[in-house]
C-alpha cells in the first residue's frame, strides 16, 4: 500500500497543506526544525491513532487553533481509501473513512498499516523493558488486532487487582488489621489466564522476529557480531498457554506473601524484558552509541519485514536515518529497503541519501512543502 | 448562564447520567415552555419513584412491594437462578423471553478500583437463597468485562462446591448482523471460542 495524498489543517507547524505521494521513495528535504518529522508524525498518528514523539494530543494541534485534521488516502490493490482523523484534545478524536463517520476511531486502524522509525526509538534499546514490551505488544496489535483486546483485558485486571493489594496494604498500615483479600484467587486466575494469553503471543513473535532482526543489524552494522533477541518471562514454562497460565499461577502462589507485604502485583508479563544481545554481550550497557541505534534499526526493520511476509505491505518511514550511517551501510541499508512500496526518507542533506534510493524530492520549508525537479 | 431558577434546573438536569450540558438547556427551556399538568405529572412520578420503589426483599430487584412481580409469578420455576449485576439487566432478559427462572440482582459487580468487594453485593443473599437445594442450576449473566467475569469466577468458586450446576452466558458475535461489521476483537474472539457443529 502507499498514500497517495497527504492533507493536514492545523496539525503541528503546519495551517494547511496538500501533498502528493507516489508509490516507491519519496525524499523530504529540508534544514533542522522545519516539520519534516511533522509529516511523518501525522502519517503515523493516522496509521496508529497515537504519536512517537508526544503522549498526549495537545502539541498536535497548531497554537491557536482548536482542532487538527489529518486527511490521508491509502492506495492499496489499487483501490484507494480516504481516511480523516479530527484531533481535538480533551475529545475523543473523530474519524472518517471514505467520508462516512464511523462509530469508533479504532475502526481506522489498519487503513494505513506504516512502520516508523525515528530518533527516539533509540529508546528501545537504552530504555526501560517498557519500551521494549511496547514495541512487541504494538506489533501483536498489528499483526492480530484481537491482541488489543487481550493487551486491555490484562492491563485491567492488573490495575483491580493492584487495586485490591493496595487497599489491603494501606489499611494494614494504620492498623485496621487484616482485610478481605478473599477475591485475590479469583484475580489470580484471570490475571494468569490473561497473561499466558499475551506471554504466549510474544513468545511466538519473538520467535518470527528473531531471523529479520538479525539479517537487518548485518545489513546496517559493521557487522560485528550477530543480533539476537530473546523474550525474557519472569516464569519458566511456555510456549503453550496451558502450561504458561499454570507457570503464572504456580509463581503468584509463591509470590502472594511479599506480594500482600508490598501492596503490589509482582508477577506477570508486565514485568518480562525482551533481551537484545550483540555477540555474546547484552546490547543494553555494552553496545557503543552507533551500535545501540543500529540495533534500533533493525527491530523496526525487522517489524517491516514481518509484515511484509505476512500479507499487507505496510509504508516504510525512515525519519532521519541516513545521517547517521557511513556510506557503506548506507547503500546495504538502500538495498535492504529499496523494494518497499512505499519509503518516506527524512534528511537535512540531500547528498546523505544514497543515488540508488531515487525517488521524488520534496524541499520541506516552513510551513509548505515544493516538488523539486 | 442563567439567572435563578432554570439555572438550578439546568445544574440538576446535567448532573443526569448522559446529559450533556447542551441537553440539560434543550429539556429546561422545553420544561419551561411546557404545560403546567405536563410538568406537574412528571414532578409526582419523579418523586413517586423514590417513595414506592423498593428493593425485593427475595431477588432485590425494583419492585412496589416486598416482592418483585417475577418473585411472586407462582409460574416461575424455581430450580434455575440467573444473577445479574442491575435491575435493567432483568428487563433485559426479561424481553427475550427465553427464561421461565427466577434473578438475583448483586447490584454491581467485584470493583477494587472504586472499593467493591464481595461484602458490598447481595451474595451473602445469594448464598443463604442456595442454601435450601431447590435450586439446581445457577446462570451467571454478568457482564463480559473484566469485572463481570470477576464476579462470575468468584460466583462460581463458591457455588460449584454445593452441588449446583454453574453455567455462563456464551459471548461472541451478534446475531443478525453482518460479519463484516463486528469489530477485529470481537470477530478475533468468536473465532477464539468457535464451537463444532
Amino acid at each position: 500500500m502507499y498514500v497517495s495524498r497527504l492533507e493536514l489543517v492545523d496539525f503541528r507547524s503546519y495551517p494547511h497543506l496538500v501533498v502528493e505521494f507516489e508509490a516507491g521513495c519519496s525524499v523530504l528535504v529540508g534544514p533542522n526544525g522545519v516539520g519534516k518529522t511533522n509529516l511523518v508524525e501525522a502519517l503515523h498518528y493516522l496509521s496508529t491513532l497515537d504519536s512517537h514523539r508526544v503522549a498526549v494530543d495537545a502539541p498536535l494541534v497548531r497554537a491557536g487553533a482548536t482542532t487538527a485534521v489529518i486527511r490521508g488516502e491509502i492506495v492499496h490493490d489499487g483501490r484507494s481509501l480516504l481516511v480523516e482523523l479530527a484531533v481535538e484534545p480533551g475529545r475523543a478524536n473523530r474519524a472518517r473513512l471514505n467520508g462516512a463517520p464511523v462509530r469508533r476511531p479504532r475502526e481506522v486502524l489498519g487503513a494505513l498499516r506504516m512502520v516508523l522509525f525515528a530518533p527516539e526509538d533509540l529508546a528501545l534499546v537504552r530504555g526501560d523493558p517498557a519500551e521494549r514490551r511496547r514495541y512487541l505488544d504494538d506489533l501483536l496489535v498489528a499483526r492480530q488486532p484481537r491482541y488489543a483486546g487481550v493487551r486491555a483485558d490484562y492491563e485491567r485486571v492488573l490495575k483491580q487487582r493492584n487495586a485490591l493489594l493496595r487497599t489491603a496494604y494501606l489499611a494494614r498500615k494504620v492498623g485496621a488489621g487484616a482485610r478481605d483479600l478473599s477475591t485475590l484467587d479469583v484475580w489470580d486466575l484471570h490475571l494468569a489466564q490473561h497473561g499466558a494469553e499475551l506471554m504466549a503471543a510474544r513468545m511466538e513473535l519473538c520467535a518470527a522476529l528473531g531471523p529479520h532482526v538479525a539479517k537487518a543489524y548485518d545489513a546496517v552494522a559493521a557487522g560485528r557480531g550477530a543480533a539476537t533477541v530473546a523474550y525474557r518471562p519472569g516464569v519458566e514454562g511456555g510456549p503453550d498457554r496451558a502450561t504458561l497460565a499454570q507457570a503464572l499461577s504456580d509463581a503468584l502462589t509463591a509470590a502472594r506473601p511479599s506480594e500482600v507485604d508490598r501492596g503490589v502485583t509482582l508477577v506477570g508479563p508486565h514485568r518480562d524484558d525482551l533481551t537484545l544481545t550483540l555477540g555474546e554481550l547484552p546490547a543494553k550497557g555494552y553496545a557503543s552509541h552507533g551500535e545501540s541505534w543500529s540495533f534500533a534499526l533493525a527491530l523496526r526493520l525487522a517489524a517491516y519485514e514481518l509484515l511484509r511476509a505476512e500479507g499487507v505491505e505496510p509504508v516504510l518511514a525512515l525519519d532521519d536515518v541516513f545521517a547517521e550511517l557511513d556510506t557503506g551501510r548506507r547503500d546495504r541499508l538502500a538495498e535492504l529497503v529499496g523494494g518497499a512500496a512505499q519509503l518516506l526518507v527524512t534528511c537535512a542533506v540531500p547528498q546523505d541519501v544514497p543515488q540508488r534510493l531515487g525517488g521524488v524530492r520534496y524541499d520541506v520549508a516552513e510551513g509548505a512543502l515544493r516538488r523539486a525537479g | 448562564m442563567y439567572e435563578g431558577a432554570i439555572q438550578d434546573l439546568i445544574d440538576e438536569l446535567g448532573r443526569l447520567p448522559g446529559v450533556g450540558p447542551k441537553s440539560a438547556q434543550r429539556i429546561a427551556f422545553h420544561v419551561l415552555s411546557a404545560d403546567p399538568a405536563d410538568v406537574k405529572r412528571l414532578a409526582a412520578a419523579l418523586q413517586r419513584v423514590k417513595e414506592l420503589v423498593r428493593f425485593c426483599t427475595t431477588c432485590f430487584n425494583v419492585a412496589e412491594s416486598e416482592q418483585c412481580r417475577i418473585c411472586r409469578d407462582p409460574r416461575r420455576t424455581g430450580d434455575v437462578l440467573c444473577v445479574v449485576e442491575e435491575p435493567k439487566d432483568v428487563v433485559a432478559i426479561e424481553r427475550t423471553g427465553e427464561f421461565r427462572g427466577r434473578y438475583h440482582v448483586l447490584g454491581g459487580a467485584i470493583n477494587p478500583l472504586e472499593g467493591i468487594g464481595p461484602d458490598n453485593l447481595r451474595i451473602r443473599e445469594l448464598m443463604a437463597r442456595l442454601a435450601d437445594g431447590t435450586v439446581k442450576e445457577l446462570i451467571l449473566a454478568t457482564d463480559p468485562n473484566t469485572e463481570g467475569e470477576a464476579t462470575a469466577t468468584y460466583l462460581a468458586l463458591l457455588v460449584k462446591p454445593m452441588g449446583i450446576a454453574v453455567t455462563r452466558l456464551a459471548s461472541g458475535l451478534p446475531v443478525g448482523g453482518d460479519l463484516e461489521y463486528a469489530d477485529e476483537i470481537t470477530l478475533g474472539r468468536a473465532f477464539e471460542g468457535r464451537r463444532a457443529v
